[in-house]
């Protein structure tokens, strides 16, 4: 049972572009519907973007999972910008306008099964989420 | 990657064919708002059939798009949002208030004629 | 599971050594005694043979090495295979069970002369076996409940069909309750059929959904959104006034919602939506 990574270095904005086919084309092997498939690449989206506009450079980390019984998708959006000074809040708050704290992370754990987020102000932010097929 | 834009009519059809970075998709942004003020275009189209994913920033901008156009007096309609696409966009959250949607190019036409149409008997 | 000590592993590998050495005999009988408990009748004498062999031979290797993958995939595949045969859950753990009596049995034979020596050989023998037991079961238990999940979602799909009534009108009549599940699965069918049928209008009936909870009620406020950027509006009839406070609750503005009371007005609604003029037949003046 192979459990490879796929990396992408995030440092601009056609970076996202291929975090999200390549999140894509990993979901695919496993089989996830193409609703699912696309709600995973959205997802892989948002935090790639999270990346770019908080931290400038991450990476996103792509791998498979497996629990007894079932296969999914771990997505891993690593960086080591400024921190979310208010993780709770920010789960909160859904999009905004401005995007000035909405980081839309709500709206991303609705996308997917699993989500957790480890954030510190100086030392980055890590966002893992899991889907099964 | 520059989205080409057509012109039909009074209006302007811009055909997306593949997935835009940021930067193309807010090049096309001022790209439409330029040329509706040179064509004195009263319509736009924008056909995001091609588009596999549309997250937050895609949202925010075509609805940035639909607004400094209709500021520039045309209406704007997009077309072609898949299914799949639709249904990640409203579980994200996210609103394209204040913009008009049809299902693809013919439908978008027609919405425009209609809406166009009885603007004009109205003036 | 705790480490076994180096006395223990010694002792298992003796024991395994034994159960492979009488693997064809010790086969036999648990083929034997598969029979005389009437399991796996849906199978033939040679086909629970094969997978006797399969499965004594899985055995001894997880006993061996101690590592469940292996046995976790095993289990899966022939589950996957025995399931549709009917096979029941109660065979599968029953003959799980009649292999590590046979086996037990085999060691007890073996060590019965020192009693000293058979309690550290059942010491070593009994979680190993007890746990492929659990694995095997919970296994086939998996992969059952994944079956019943893949024709319950079809079941689902056959009883929500989206109607084409008119040209551009799209009649989806939702009766049963509605789960989460069942709630999205609605919402890619709706949102697939406003495609194929290139809808403008859907008219969407709930008379027949009895209650909602706010989880599925606010799937609705977003399905009708959702089919919008394809172009559509939706039109919820038969919307009761439990729904409606359901609704309400969860803070939708029910006034920019398209609600009509019953199926007959919201198809009148649509098709004042799309334009159809529908006229009542002039009298004609030569009637008799």
């Amino acid at each position: 049972m192979e459990n490879s990574e796929i990396r992408v270095h995030i440092d601009s904005d056609s970076d996202i572009v291929t975090a999200r086919q390549k999140g894509r084309e990993v979901a695919a092997q496993l089989g996830f519907t193409s609703t699912d498939l696309t709600l995973i690449a959205t997802a892989i989206s948002e935090l790639a973007r999270n990346i770019l506009l908080y931290a400038h450079r991450g990476e996103i980390i792509l791998s498979t999972v497996e629990d007894s019984a079932r296969r999914g998708i771990r997505v891993v959006a690593r960086d080591d910008g400024p921190g979310i000074p208010d993780v709770e809040r920010a789960l909160q708050v859904g999009f905004s306008t401005s995007r000035s704290f909405g980081l839309g992370l709500s709206g991303v754990r609705r996308l997917v099964d699993e989500f957790k987020i480890v954030s510190e102000v100086g030392h980055g932010t890590t966002v893992s989420l899991k889907k099964w097929k | 990657m520059q989205v080409p834009i057509l012109k039909q009519r009074d209006y302007l059809i811009a055909s997306i064919q593949a997935a835009l970075t940021d930067a193309d998709l807010l090049q096309l942004r001022d790209a439409l708002v330029a040329q509706v003020g040179t064509f004195r275009s009263r319509g736009v189209i924008v056909d995001v059939t091609a588009l596999d994913v549309m997250d937050s920033f895609a949202v925010r901008t075509l609805r940035d798009l639909a607004h400094m156009i209709r500021l520039r007096g045309a209406e704007t309609v997009i077309v072609g949002i898949q299914p799949e696409v639709a249904f990640a966009i409203v579980q994200l959250g996210l609103i394209l208030e204040g913009v008009s949607t049809a299902l693809d190019l013919e439908e978008g036409l027609a919405f425009l004629d209609k809406k166009l149409k009885a603007g004009s008997r109205a003036s | 599971m705790q480490p076994l000590s180096e006395a223990s592993v010694a002792l298992l590998r003796e024991l395994v050594a034994h159960l492979r050495q009488s693997r064809t005999q010790l086969r036999e009988e648990w083929a034997r005694r598969i029979t005389e408990a009437q399991l796996l009748t849906a199978m033939s004498k040679d086909e629970i043979f094969a997978e006797a062999t399969a499965v004594y031979d899985n055995y001894v290797d997880v006993l061996e090495t101690g590592s469940v993958e292996a046995l976790q995939a095993y289990a899966r595949n022939l589950s996957e295979r025995i399931i549709p045969r009917g096979v029941q859950t109660h065979e599968v753990v029953g003959i799980v069970l009649l292999l590590r009596d046979v086996l037990a049995r085999s060691l007890f034979a073996k060590y019965q002369a020192d009693f000293t020596k058979l309690n550290r050989v059942l010491d070593a023998y009994e979680p190993a076996a007890n746990r492929i037991a659990n694995t095997v079961a919970v296994s086939f238990v998996q992969e059952r409940e994944r079956v019943i999940r893949a024709q319950q979602e079809a079941i689902r799909e056959l009883s929500t069909p989206v109607l084409p009534v008119r040209e551009r009108l799209l009649i989806l009549p939702v009766i049963g309750t509605v789960d989460p599940l069942r709630a999205r699965q609605l919402t890619e069918q709706l949102l697939r059929g406003i495609r194929t049928n290139r809808a403008r209008v859907v008219v969407m009936d709930i008379t027949g959904v009895p209650a909602m909870d706010a989880t599925v009620a606010n799937h609705l406020v977003l399905t009708v959104e959702a089919a919008r950027l394809l172009g559509a509006t939706v039109i919820v009839t038969g919307l009761s006034p439990e729904l409606a406070q359901t609704l309400v609750n969860i803070g939708v503005d029910l006034s920019k919602m398209n609600t009509v009371g019953d199926l007959q007005g919201g198809i009148e609604e649509a098709e004042r939506l799309l334009g159809y003029k529908v006229s009542p037949l002039e009298e004609s003046p030569q009637q008799p």
